[in-house]
C-alpha cells in the first residue's frame, strides 16, 4: 500500500480525492437549506389537499428524495467531464427541442413534451441547464481580451437565441424569457461590456411591436390583464385578483396552517402549483412569506459564495449562472402572484408541485455542489489539467 | 493563460457578481415591500373582499300570511309540499335513476328531457326539480326505495292552498310565479319558486301577507357549493288577513247560484261588512299555484262567462228596475210628486214622436208611488223621471253609492256610470235629450252599476239613509287588540227619512204583497221577512217591428249574449234591517224569475245562520302571533 503524502490541498488541485473526502467537501449546510425549503413545500401541498398526503405531498417527497440523490451523485462527478461534454450535452438538448416541434405531444395548448413511454421529457427544462453549461464552457475558454471583441459574442448569442426561438415557437413565452435572462446573466458575469447590453436591450425594445404581432391571444391577454387586472375580473384577471385577495387577507400573521379560506374554498386557482406562495402567505401571513424569502436568499447567497470561492472560471460561471436562474424563478413567481408582473407560468422552485421542474432544480444544485467540491481544480481551456 | 490574466478575469467576475448580488437584493427588497403593502397596508380591504368571496347570504322565504273568514276559518293556507329533486353528482347514471323513479311517480319522456336539460345547465351539485306536490304515498315510496335511487332528494316547502277551491276564488285571488315585470329589486322576489299574489286579496295585501325574508349566512366555495352554515336569522312570517266573509254563507251562495253567470253580494247594512261576495262561474286558484297549461289558460281567458273576473266589482250592468228606488227618492225629494199622487199607465207613454213602452203591454192603470214600485210600473217612472230631470236623479244616485268606485279593498273595481247633462256634454258635446231621462228613469240607457254598488244602495235604503261603506277586511286594530272596532259613525245621505221609508214600503210590497213582482220568493222566518226590488235589464234594442209582428222575443229563444240581465236587490229583516243583498244574473232572464229566488234563499240562509249562532256573532278570532 502506497501512502499518499501529498497534502489535501495538493490532492484537491489534482482532483484525485477519495469518495469520502469528496463527500465531506459537499456543502451540507447548503443541502440542508434546500431540504428545509422543500419541506415547507411538502407542508403546503399537504394543506392544499385539505390535510391529505395524497395526491401531491407524498409524490413530491418521493421526487425530492430521488432529486436529492441525483444532486449528490452529480456533485461527485469530476467537473472536467462537465466541461468536456458541455457542447455535446447542449447539442443533444437542442435536437430534443427540435424533436418536440416535430412529434410533440399536445399539452395545455403547447407542445412541450416528448413521451418516451416511461418518462415524459421536457427538453426546455434540460436546455436551462445545458445552456448555462455551454456558455460557461465557452466563456471559460475566452481570454479577457477576447471578450472585448464583438465577434467573440456571435457564437454565444447564437447558442442562446436558437433554443429561445424554438421554445417561443412551442409556444412558451415564460420559459423563453427565463432562458434569455438566465444567459444574459452569464454574459454579464463573464464580463461583457455594459454598453453592449444597452444595445441589445434597445434593439429588444424596438422589436416589441413586431413581437406583439407574434404573440398568441392568451399571451396578449395576460399582458393586458397585468396592466389592468380589473379589465376582466372573472376571466384572465381572476387569478391575479383572487391571489391578491388571498394574500392581503392573510395579514401579518396569516390565518393559520390549513385555515386559508380563499385557497381551501378554491377561490385561488392552481394553488398547488404556480400560486402556492399565495396560499403560504394567506396561511402564515407576511411573517411566513418573508421567512420563505429569507430562506431563498440564503440559498442564493450560498450559491454566490460557492461561485466566488471557485478558482476556475468554468465553475464560477456555472455556479453563478445556475444560482441566478434559481433566483429568477423565485422572483418571477412571487412577483407574479403579488401582481407585480404579468402572469407567466413559472413555478415556485422546490415548493410548487411538479416532477420535471424538481428534477431540473436538483440537477442544477448538483452541479453547484460539484463546483464546490471541485473548486480548487486546475482546469485548462478544454478541460485538461494542463497549463497553457 | 497566465495566472495574472486569470486573476484579472477573476476580479472582473467578482465585481460583476457583486453587482448581480446587489441587483438581487434590490429585487428581494421589492418583494418584501410588496408583501408589506398587500398584507399590512391593504390587508383590511382584502380581508373584506375575502369574506365577500366566501360568505354568501341565502334568503329564507317567510311563510305567507293566512286568509281567514270572519270566524277565523281558513280560506287560504300554506300546505306542506313535498317535492322530489335530483342531484347529478350523487347519481352514477342520471337517466337510469330517473327510470327507476318513474316506476314510483309517472314521468313522461317530456319531463325527462326537461330534467336532463336543466341538469346539464346547472352545476353538478345543484338540485333539479323533478316534480312538486307529491302525495304522502309517493313520498313514502320514494323514501323506502331510497337505496335504489341515488341522488334523489325529497325537499319540503310550503305552497299556497285554498281548501275551498272555487268558492270565493275571485275575492281571494291567487298566487303565481313572479314575472319579469313584478321585480322590484326585493331579493325575495328573485328566489326560485317564490310566489306572489296576482289577483284579489292576495294581490292587494300582498306586501302584508308576504312577510319579511330571513337569511342564512353560509360559507361557499368558488363554485357556490355550500360548505357550512355560519349564522341564521329567521324572517317575519306574513300577517294573517281576516276577511268579513262568512265562509259557510259564501259556500252556500256559490252552490245556490249553480251554473249561472252571476254576481252576489250580501252586506251588513250597518257596518258595511261583506259576508258574501260570490262570482260565478269560478276557477280553481290552486291551479295557478301549480302552473296552468296554455290550454287551461286559454280556456279560462276565452270563456264568455269570464270566470276570472269578479263580477261583483269588475262588471257593470244596467240596473234596470232596481234603479227605480233612486228615481222614486229623487222625485219625492224634489217634490214633483206626492206619495198619494197617481200616474195613469196605459202601457206606454209618448214623448214627441217616440213611444216608451211599459213592460206590461196593456198598462197598470192608475198607480201611486208604492204601487208603482210594487208592480215596477215603467210608465210611472218615465213620468216622474221626466218631471225630476236627470241631474237630480244623478245626485240622489251618487248619494246611494252609484257612479263611482266604493273603494273596496280589491283590485280592478270599476266605477259604474251615472249620467247627467255635464257628463253627456263632456262625452261628445251633445246636449242631453229628454228621452234619455226617461230611459234612465227605468235604469236603462247609459246607467250602469256593479252588483256591489247595488247592494250598497239597498243597504243605504235599508239603514235609513246612512252612507255605509262596504269592506272586505276586518279592522286591523281589532286584529291586534282582539277588541271589536267601534261602529263607524256614518254620514247621512241627506235624504228625508220619510222618502226612504216610503221606498222601503214599496220594496216590502214587492215581496210580501200577493200582487208584488217577487211575491213567489216571500218567506217568514219567525217574523223575519224580506223586502226587495226586481230588475230586468235589456241588453238589446227591441224594434217597433218586433213588437208589432212577432211580439217581444222570449229570452229562451235568444242567444245567451242577447238575453236580459236578471237583477234583484233586497234587505231583511224588514222591521230591523240587518243584511242587504244584490243578485245579478248575467243574461239570466227575468229578475223575479231568476235572481229573486237566489237572493231569497241566500238571505234566508243568512238569517238562519245568525239565529243558530245566537247573535251577536262570536268576537273576531285570535290573531296568530
Amino acid at each position: 500500500m502506497v501512502m499518499d503524502f501529498r497534502s489535501l490541498q495538493e490532492r484537491l488541485r489534482q482532483q484525485d480525492m477519495t469518495l469520502g473526502e469528496k463527500l465531506r467537501q459537499i456543502s451540507w449546510t447548503y443541502a440542508l437549506l434546500i431540504s428545509v425549503v422543500a419541506s415547507v413545500g411538502f407542508c403546503m401541498l399537504y394543506s392544499a389537499a385539505n390535510g391529505q398526503w395524497e395526491p401531491w405531498a407524498s409524490r413530491q417527497i418521493v421526487r425530492f428524495g430521488i432529486g436529492f440523490a441525483a444532486m449528490i451523485c452529480l456533485a461527485l462527478v469530476n467537473i472536467r467531464h462537465y466541461l468536456r461534454y458541455a457542447y455535446i450535452f447542449y447539442a443533444i438538448s437542442l435536437v430534443l427541442l427540435v424533436a418536440v416541434d416535430l412529434r410533440g405531444v399536445i399539452g395545455m395548448g403547447a407542445q412541450r413534451w416528448i413521451d418516451f413511454g416511461f418518462i415524459r421529457l421536457q427538453p426546455s427544462e434540460l436546455m436551462k441547464i445545458a445552456l448555462v453549461l455551454t456558455l460557461a464552457r465557452y466563456f471559460h475558454g475566452l481570454s479577457i481580451e477576447d471578450i472585448g471583441r464583438p465577434t467573440a459574442l456571435i457564437a454565444p448569442l447564437l447558442m442562446t437565441l436558437v433554443p429561445v426561438a424554438l421554445i417561443l415557437k412551442q409556444p412558451d413565452l415564460g420559459t423563453a424569457l427565463m432562458l434569455l435572462m438566465g444567459s444574459g446573466i452569464v454574459f454579464f458575469a463573464a464580463g461583457v461590456r455594459l454598453w453592449k447590453f444597452a444595445v441589445v436591450i434597445a434593439a429588444g425594445l424596438a422589436a416589441i411591436p413586431v413581437g406583439w404581432g407574434m404573440l398568441h391571444d392568451y399571451q396578449r391577454n395576460r399582458v393586458l390583464t397585468f396592466i389592468n387586472p380589473e379589465r376582466d375580473p372573472l376571466g384572465a384577471g381572476y387569478h391575479i385578483l383572487q391571489s391578491k385577495i388571498a394574500l392581503g387577507s392573510g395579514g401579518v400573521f396569516g390565518r393559520g396552517f390549513m385555515q386559508g379560506t380563499q385557497s381551501h374554498l378554491n377561490f385561488l386557482p392552481e394553488k398547488q402549483t404556480d400560486f402556492i406562495f399565495t396560499m403560504l402567505a394567506e396561511e402564515f401571513g407576511m411573517v411566513g412569506g418573508l421567512a420563505l424569502v429569507g430562506l431563498y436568499t440564503l440559498i442564493v447567497a450560498f450559491g454566490l459564495i460557492i461561485a466566488l470561492r471557485c478558482r476556475h472560471h468554468f465553475g464560477r460561471l456555472l455556479a453563478l449562472g445556475l444560482t441566478a436562474n434559481f433566483f429568477l424563478y423565485v422572483f418571477i413567481n412571487i412577483a407574479m402572484v403579488m401582481g407585480l408582473i404579468p402572469v407567466v407560468g413559472v413555478p415556485l422552485p422546490l415548493i410548487s408541485y411538479g416532477g420535471t421542474v424538481m428534477m431540473t432544480l436538483m440537477c442544477g444544485f448538483g452541479l453547484v455542489q460539484g463546483v464546490n467540491v471541485h473548486r480548487d481544480l486546475h482546469l485548462g481551456r478544454r478541460g485538461g489539467g494542463e497549463e497553457p | 493563460m497566465s495566472g495574472a490574466r486569470d486573476s484579472e478575469r477573476g476580479k472582473l467576475f467578482t465585481r460583476r457578481a457583486a453587482m448581480l448580488a446587489a441587483g438581487q437584493a434590490g429585487l428581494t427588497a421589492a418583494l418584501a415591500g410588496r408583501m408589506y403593502y398587500l398584507q399590512v397596508l391593504e390587508s383590511e380591504r382584502y380581508g373584506i373582499l375575502a369574506d365577500e368571496n366566501r360568505i354568501s347570504l341565502r334568503l329564507l322565504p317567510p311563510p305567507r300570511g293566512l286568509i281567514l273568514d270572519r270566524f277565523g276559518r281558513e280560506m287560504a293556507v300554506n300546505r306542506q309540499n313535498f317535492r322530489v329533486l335530483v342531484v347529478r353528482e350523487q347519481t352514477p347514471d342520471l337517466m337510469q335513476t330517473l327510470d327507476s323513479l318513474s316506476t314510483i311517480i309517472p314521468l313522461s319522456e317530456k319531463d325527462k328531457t326537461r330534467i336532463r336539460r336543466e341538469v346539464e345547465r346547472k352545476r353538478a351539485f345543484m338540485p333539479v326539480n323533478v316534480r312538486e306536490n307529491l302525495t304522502w304515498e309517493e313520498m313514502a315510496q320514494i323514501q323506502i326505495n331510497a337505496p335504489e335511487l341515488p341522488g334523489v332528494v325529497i325537499d319540503e316547502g310550503l305552497t299556497r292552498f285554498y281548501p275551498y277551491g272555487e268558492g270565493g276564488a275571485q275575492v281571494l285571488g291567487y298566487v303565481s310565479s313572479v314575472s319579469e315585470k313584478d321585480l322590484t329589486g326585493e331579493a325575495l322576489l328573485e328566489l326560485p319558486g317564490f310566489r306572489i299574489g296576482k289577483a284579489g286579496i292576495e294581490k292587494i295585501y300582498d306586501l302584508a301577507l308576504r312577510g319579511k325574508g330571513g337569511n342564512s349566512k353560509v360559507e361557499v366555495n368558488a363554485l357556490g357549493r355550500v360548505i357550512r352554515e355560519l349564522e341564521r336569522k329567521e324572517g317575519t312570517p306574513g300577517t294573517d288577513i281576516s276577511l268579513t266573509l262568512d265562509l259557510e254563507l259564501q259556500q252556500f251562495a256559490v252552490e245556490r247560484v249553480g251554473e249561472e253567470s252571476a254576481g252576489v253580494v250580501l252586506i251588513d247594512v250597518h257596518t258595511g261588512e261583506i259576508l258574501v261576495m260570490a262570482s260565478t262561474p269560478s276557477f280553481d286558484p290552486n291551479a295557478f299555484n301549480r302552473g296552468l297549461s296554455s290550454e287551461e289558460w286559454s280556456a279560462l281567458i276565452n270563456n264568455e262567462r269570464a270566470p276570472l273576473r269578479n263580477k261583483c266589482i269588475s262588471a257593470q250592468f244596467a240596473p234596470g228596475s232596481t234603479f227605480k228606488l233612486v228615481v222614486a227618492m229623487a222625485a219625492l225629494e224634489a217634490g214633483v210628486i206626492t206619495p198619494e199622487q197617481t200616474v195613469y199607465c196605459q202601457g206606454h207613454i209618448d214623448l214627441g214622436t217616440h213611444r216608451f213602452h211599459c213592460w206590461k203591454k196593456h198598462g197598470h192603470g192608475s198607480v201611486n208611488l208604492v204601487e208603482a214600485i210594487q208592480h215596477s210600473c215603467d210608465v210611472y217612472f218615465y213620468e216622474v223621471a221626466r218631471r225630476v230631470g236627470i241631474d237630480r236623479i244623478a245626485d240622489v244616485a251618487r248619494r246611494f253609492g252609484l257612479g263611482s268606485p266604493l273603494g273596496i279593498d280589491l283590485p280592478n273595481e270599476v266605477s259604474g256610470l251615472i249620467p247627467d247633462r255635464a257628463w253627456k256634454r263632456a262625452l261628445n258635446g251633445q246636449p242631453w235629450l229628454p228621452g234619455e231621462t226617461l230611459n234612465a228613469g227605468i235604469g236603462q240607457g247609459y246607467v250602469l252599476a256593479t252588483p256591489l254598488q247595488l247592494a250598497v244602495m239597498a243597504a243605504r235604503v235599508a239603514n235609513g239613509g246612512l252612507m255605509v261603506r262596504p269592506r272586505l277586511t276586518r279592522d286591523p286594530v281589532a286584529h291586534a287588540t282582539g277588541k271589536p272596532a267601534p261602529e263607524p259613525v256614518l254620514a247621512p245621505t241627506g235624504i228625508n227619512p220619510k222618502s226612504i221609508a216610503l221606498v222601503r214600503r214599496g220594496m216590502f210590497e214587492v215581496v210580501n204583497n200577493p200582487a208584488g213582482t217577487a211575491h213567489r220568493v216571500a218567506f217568514d222566518l219567525n217574523g223575519m221577512r224580506m223586502a226587495g226590488k226586481t230588475g230586468t235589464s235589456q241588453v238589446r234594442r227591441i224594434t217597433m217591428k218586433e213588437r208589432e209582428t212577432t211580439g217581444v222575443i222570449k229570452n229562451d229563444a235568444l242567444p245567451w249574449r242577447e238575453r236580459d240581465h236578471a237583477l234583484f236587490v233586497a234587505f231583511a229583516p224588514t222591521e230591523t234591517p240587518r243584511y242587504a243583498i244584490c243578485v245579478v244574473v248575467e243574461h239570466g232572464g227575468g229578475g223575479s224569475a231568476v235572481a229573486a229566488p237566489i237572493a231569497s234563499d241566500i238571505m234566508k240562509e243568512a238569517l238562519r245562520l245568525d239565529a243558530r249562532r245566537n247573535r251577536p256573532p262570536a268576537p273576531p278570532p285570535e290573531v296568530k302571533a
